[in-house]
């Protein structure tokens, strides 16, 4: 499936294991937040990088005081309409400071990816959406009316010429 | 009212052309219907039983002639020449075609005008006090704080995709005209020691399930409003119910969770809210937006007008328009006007090309350009001079819009029912023209005073059977129509969700049943002055069931 990080067509390095597979010795892996709670010393002690990746209902909380360890979360959206993912992504971004990768997976449309990559969202796995595609969804609205988490100065501060 | 500046303009201009996107992609089939639905929802954009809906925005109900103007070019151009004001302070268009979509909104775009957010599950359109600006009961005008609200909640990133469609009401008189109390968030603006602050209500609602909003703060100071309705927005977003459609609505958080437990929830993300994260507005933009909410330049006048006194005297039909139609202004010599969308035989709210564009002409002349929307489905005329209320009746007589039933038992809220919407069990709009039929003396309907009769065609709600003094719910059983009567709703700062009366009547039988209700209300009131609503809640329910049921 494409990968479209920070505006690019990218390779996906990243595998995600299922709870009930073993995992595999070396190669970045993401697991649930779960398997990430109940093996947390075990994965952190490996070579390579660790990612989690979060369901709707799973709460950013559980991860906070691990985000300067993890290279990647991901956050899944089963379905397109469930939003929760956009809270997940504020408060990992603005209330906790996380600063690695956050990747949309699952349901990921060409016509929400303005608003994930507003909510904090730097990439995207996507199956239908070509990049020149995306970069125009990116680009639809040239100001905002509300600060997010990817920093944009918003109209009623851009008014009063403030940054 | 508000113009759009710059930026607004740009954004506006922006959504079409991305909804000119999205509908090319729709009918390329590049999109699918499941996933074009959400994209045109929150545009408005609904399917219906005969062709494509399309609601308009109205932000809290205010329109300036010239947007008038362009609705009534709307309705003659793509449309069959007229347009349903809604209970949410819109416009909809049923007979539109979804190619020609993308032009109307660029047309609307000219006269700062759009439909985003007027469906989904997003934050809607903002509804206020259509008296808003004019009435003596107000603390201070609300739409400043409206049009902030307009703004933050437009494309939010983080609360376009809610567990369900989501609605903020504003009120700051002390008579609420806003019904805040069945919202989903509901605000009663206020002074506190100088500051000014916001009452703030979650969980009102109505529907399947109609619940009184809960009070969750006494007082957000206006510099914290908005995040606090973050604060609010984000709980809802993360524990709203997503299992099941009927239960998603944040009436259903707040009462399965509890409302202290709610309260604990909403104060803890408040809290937890960093400085880098709090919106932050400037209070220069405060200012700004303020504005242009001045209050209209009105040249001083008497309290009592000649000329008005004179025209009463010799034109008893207009006499009786201005007792049922006038509402007091906050400035001597003014008043403000009721054009009801509620004449014998016409679909609530329905109004024609013509009639909008006499509106528009009628609001230039006499009304200091402003016209409001309101709640119950007629149009507003806020600021007019005494001295002019008799040559604005007779040009709005001549159009057919100078009913004289405001807030009387004619002035009904009927919802599109079965005729147009694909969600309705049964029809509204012939059982309220019939009722209407049934009170149609002018004489009669003065005698029997304030008296709000609401008619759904479904569970839904949308008719805000609930809260009307009579609510009428249309239900099908086995492939006939009947109508269950609630008494006793009401949706103002008492609001109240009415209590079943009994079994479900058959069409034909609702006008007589209602008949024998106010024959009863007449007996047992202790005077004129003591209204419907009040002689049911001294008495309750048992008399007027009777009445209703005498017949069976």
């Amino acid at each position: 499936m494409p990968l479209i990080k920070d505006r690019r067509e990218v390779d996906d390095i990243w595998a995600y294991v299922p709870d009930d597979a073993p995992l595999s010795p070396g190669g970045c892996i993401t697991v649930s937040l779960a398997r990430f709670r109940s093996e947390t010393e075990m994965l952190l002690a490996r070579n390579t990088e660790i990612g989690v990746r979060l369901e709707p209902a799973d709460d950013p909380h559980e991860l906070a005081e691990f985000l300067d360890r993890l290279a990647l979360i991901e956050v899944n959206f089963p379905k397109y309409t469930d939003g929760r993912g956009y809270s997940q992504a504020q408060l990992l971004r603005r209330r906790f400071g996380y600063e690695g990768e956050l990747r949309a997976v699952g349901h990921v449309l060409r016509d929400q990816i303005l608003y994930m990559n507003r909510s904090g969202f730097d990439a995207f796995e996507t199956e239908r959406a070509e990049l020149a595609s995306v970069i125009d969804a990116l680009e639809e609205f040239s100001a905002v009316y509300q600060p997010a988490a990817d920093g944009r100065v918003p109209v009623f501060r851009r008014r009063h010429g403030k940054e | 009212m508000y113009r759009y500046d710059e930026f607004d303009t740009q954004i506006v201009k922006e959504r079409v052309e991305q909804f000119r996107g999205q509908v090319a992609r729709r009918l390329s089939g590049e999109l699918k219907e499941d996933e074009f639905k959400p994209l045109r929802l929150q545009n408005g954009v609904y399917l219906q039983l005969h062709a494509y809906m399309l609601r308009i925005a109205i932000p809290y109900g205010q329109l300036s002639p010239r947007q008038m103007r362009k609705l009534a070019h709307i309705a003659r151009t793509y449309d069959r020449g007229y347009g349903h004001f809604t209970t949410r302070q819109n416009i909809q268009f049923n007979w539109v075609a979804l190619k020609d979509i993308p032009d109307v909104l660029a047309e609307l775009a000219e006269v700062e005008m759009h439909a985003i957010q007027t469906s989904g599950n997003c934050i809607r359109n903002v509804t206020s006090d259509h008296y808003a600006g004019a009435t003596k009961d107000e603390v201070m005008d609300p739409r400043p704080w409206c049009e902030i609200i307009r703004q933050w909640s437009t494309f939010h990133p983080e609360f376009a995709f809610l567990p369900r469609k989501f609605k903020i009401a504003v009120t700051a008189a002390e008579h609420d005209r806003a019904a805040i109390k069945v919202h989903d968030i509901g605000l009663n603006m206020r002074r506190k020691d100088g500051e000014v602050g916001f009452e703030v209500h979650v969980g009102g609602g109505q529907g399947r399930t109609p619940h009184i909003a809960a009070k969750v703060s006494d007082f957000v100071p206006e510099s914290e409003l908005l995040d606090y309705l973050e604060a609010i927005m984000r709980v809802y977003n993360r524990f709203g119910r997503r299992d099941n459609k009927y239960k998603a609505r944040i009436k259903i958080l707040v009462s399965e969770t509890g409302e202290d437990e709610f309260r604990k929830l909403v104060e803890e993300e408040f809290a937890a809210q960093r400085d880098a994260e709090k919106i932050a507005l400037p209070q220069e933009e405060i200012d700004r937006i303020h504005a242009y909410f001045e209050p209209p330049k009105l040249a001083g006048k008497d309290a009592v007008s000649e000329a008005f006194d004179k025209a009463k005297t010799a034109d008893a039909a207009f006499a009786r328009w201005t007792r049922a139609n006038l509402h007091d202004h906050k400035v001597e010599g003014y008043t403000t006007v009721t054009v009801s969308l509620k004449p014998l035989g016409v679909a609530a709210g329905d109004a024609t090309d013509a009639q909008m564009d006499v509106m528009a002409d009628v609001a230039e002349a006499y009304g200091h350009g402003d016209l409001r929307v309101s709640h119950a489905q007629n149009i507003v005329l806020p600021h007019v001079a005494l001295d002019d209320v008799y040559e604005l009746y007779r040009k709005l007589d001549a159009a057919g819009l100078a009913t004289p039933n405001e807030g009387l038992i004619s002035d009904m809220i009927v919802c599109p029912g079965l005729d147009y919407c694909n969600l309705a069990n049964a029809r509204s709009i012939p059982v309220g023209m019939a009722i209407q039929e049934a009170f149609s003396d002018p004489d009669d309907q003065a005698d029997i005073g304030k008296f709000h009769i609401n008619i759904s065609g479904c569970i839904n709600a949308c008719g805000h059977h609930h809260v009307g003094h009579v609510g009428i719910l249309g239900v099908d059983r086995k492939g006939e129509e009947y109508y269950q009567i609630t008494l006793g709703g009401r949706a103002d700062e008492k609001a109240t969700i009415g209590q079943m009366a009994g079994p479900g009547l058959k069409a034909d039988d609702v006008p007589v049943a209602l008949k024998r209700l106010v024959d009863r209300y007449r007996e047992l009131r202790t005077s004129k002055d003591e209204t419907f609503i009040e002689t049911f809640e001294r008495e309750g329910m048992e008399p007027f069931k009777d009445a209703i049921y005498a017949g069976a």
